[in-house]
């Protein structure tokens, strides 16, 4: 990733829309289904049919204040909806139910650690609105500049969307990055959206400006949109924040514009400019009441909030995980609870911890699935954790067995059997064995008894052999030395 | 900021005719936007008349009716058959609503 240039400083806002996973539409009993085929989930509603009248949806006015409390933000007790005026194929109403002033949450933040930097991230304000419907366009290549017709599809049309408008605390693609990135986890955690940005249901618009550093006015910014990654947001504003910087340095000026990014070409285009100027002429929604979250609802879901990621995080480094492992772990519930209950019940933290990020994880990737598809249990990692702490699997092995249980050939002590991969942890045995080389090695022995250590090294690879390889290295190694009095 | 729950952002007094009908989308010709113009002004002289009243004591409405909160449950309910929905369009195809090229975004 590009670094901002020396006396250069970037400020990065960013707006994300977030779909609400309710069963209906925001103001009407249509299914929310994005599998359907075009235009069966509509209504007199949603299509803005004459005389239809909207009607909040309860389920997704509970998941924004649950979206705010989690964000850190004010409810506020009341709330408007309010028209936002404009034109366009996929708005049958002209107008988009949204909110303008008393959003339903404001004054939020997240905090976002970048290489073991911790920055707030303060949240502007959370407010309710609804989708639009998608356009096809057709003709060549899809772009909308070559169409010719445009096709239109309404089961998107009115779906419950939370727009989510950080203030310009960001100063980098990396923290822009990571931002987005919990913010999807917190969403997820939530279980309001499955926050999809491939698929559209979790959407990024950044707003970026350059400045001088020490400088304290902001510059024309840019606003970027079409970013369906956490990777194509990061690189986007690379560019973005390069672009602005060589205008600037060349005595250009920045046009305050809104442009499309382009994933293959790794650039930013203007966007077709607008003849008149943004008026979206807010007023009122005159179909709607106020809305009134009083104390007792807003209590109910702080109630109800369940482990955050930041908490989860925190509590697994408590734990003993470090904080990047923490992070891996956090990312899956279905880990997270792995190691937790492993840890709890006396497994060896880092030694779990990797595991689960490692060899799980790599194991699901390398058969093509997922690891909540895994039937591995805590009771697994605690038995072989336990093996390997006393001395009965070395590291190596452990992982052998791991692979193994990970196959479904078994528990841990019956994989390690039927591979053949317990150690000898009887350290009777294995003096035995030592007792066995030294004295067919007398020369060697005196070696070492004169000071010479090189033939440590032989005789433990003897003694490992005639183990077939299941004596603990370090063990012989420390008997080998006592033997011969060193 | 302190807002006042209900506030109205001040409006304009003066109003561009041209504009709103140009954001509107209606074709207005010239004897049309001085109609419309003066009608309109005398709507925002009412509206400039009401805002000019004392209204320090009085609680801001921001509906007429005296009720918060009408909710629907998260149910789904019938939709609308397509054929019947797509035969009111003025063009459709493959289940779709099909309309002119677009050539600017929102
Ligand atoms: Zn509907």
């Amino acid at each position: 990733m590009s670094v901002i240039p020396e006396g250069w400083e970037a400020v990065i806002g960013i707006e994300t829309h977030v779909e609400l996973q309710t069963r209906s539409k925001m103001f009407c009993g249509c299914r929310v289904d994005f599998g359907d085929d075009p235009n069966t989930a509509v209504c007199p509603v949603c299509l803005a049919l004459p005389g239809a009248l909207p009607v909040a949806n309860e389920a997704a006015i509970d998941g924004i204040v649950r979206i705010g409390t989690a964000l850190d933000c004010t409810i506020n007790e009341r709330s408007l909806f309010y028209r936002k005026n404009y034109f366009y194929p996929d708005l049958p109403k002209n107008y988009q139910i949204s909110q303008y002033t008393y959003p339903v949450c404001e004054h939020g933040r997240i905090v976002v650690d970048v290489d073991g930097e911790p920055t707030v991230i303060g949240i502007t304000r959370v407010h309710m609105e609804e989708d639009t419907g998608k356009s096809l366009h057709m003709g060549e290549g899809g772009r909308i500049q070559d169409a010719d017709h445009t096709l239109l599809d309404f089961n998107r049309a009115g779906v419950p969307l939370v727009e989510i408008v950080t203030e310009p605390d960001i100063r980098t693609p990396d923290q822009a990055r990571a931002y987005g990135a919990e913010l999807q986890r917190i969403v997820r955690t939530l279980g309001v959206s499955d926050a999809r940005l491939e698929e559209g249901s979790m959407r990024f618009d950044a707003n970026i400006s350059v400045r001088r550093t020490g400088t304290s006015e902001l510059g024309t910014r840019t606003e970027i949109k079409n970013v369906n990654s956490l990777r194509s947001m990061q690189r986007a504003i690379a560019f973005e924040i390069e672009r602005q910087i060589e205008v600037l340095a060349t005595g250009g000026t920045v046009i305050q514009e809104t442009r499309h990014w382009n994933e293959t070409t790794g650039r930013t285009t203007a966007m077709r400019s607008k003849e008149e100027s943004e008026d979206y002429r807010y007023f009122q929604e005159p179909d709607l009441l106020p809305l009134f979250i009083d104390e007792q609802w807003r209590d109910r879901v702080k109630a109800s909030m369940p482990e955050l990621p930041a908490q989860l995080r925190a509590r697994l480094v408590a734990a003993g995980a470090d904080e990047r492992t923490a992070g891996l772990l956090a990312d899956s519930p279905l880990l997270a609870g792995l190691f937790d209950a492993a840890v709890r019940a006396g497994a060896e933290a880092k030694t779990v911890a990797s595991w689960l990020t490692g060899e799980v994880v790599a194991y699901a990737r390398r058969v093509g699935t997922t690891v909540d598809e895994l039937s591995l249990t805590a009771e697994h990692l605690v038995e072989l954790a336990a093996m390997v702490a006393e001395g009965e699997l070395s590291a190596t092995a452990a992982k052998q067995v791991l692979a193994g249980v990970l196959a479904g050939e078994g528990g841990p002590r019956q994989v390690a059997e039927t591979m053949d991969l317990l150690q000898i942890s009887d350290s009777g045995a294995i003096e035995a064995v030592v007792a066995d080389v030294l004295g067919e090695h007398p020369d060697a022995l005196e070696k070492i008894r004169s000071g010479d250590s090189k033939p440590i090294g032989f005789l433990v690879g003897q003694v490992m052999r005639a183990t077939g390889g299941k004596a603990d290295p370090k063990m012989v190694q420390e008997i080998i030395r006592r033997s011969a009095g060193r | 900021m302190a807002r006042r729950w209900g506030s109205i952002p001040p409006m304009p007094v003066e109003i561009d005719i041209a504009k709103v009908a140009a954001l509107a989308r209606i074709a207005l010709s010239d004897e049309e936007l001085a109609a419309y113009g003066a009608q309109l002004g005398v709507i925002l002289e009412h509206a400039e008349r009401v805002q000019a009243l004392p209204t320090d004591d009085v609680e801001p409405t921001s509906h007429p009716l005296p009720l918060v909160n009408a909710f629907r449950p998260d149910e789904v309910r019938p939709s609308l058959d397509r054929d019947d929905v797509l035969a009111q369009a003025p063009d459709a195809v493959d289940g779709y609503f099909r309309v002119p090229q677009i050539l600017d975004g929102p």
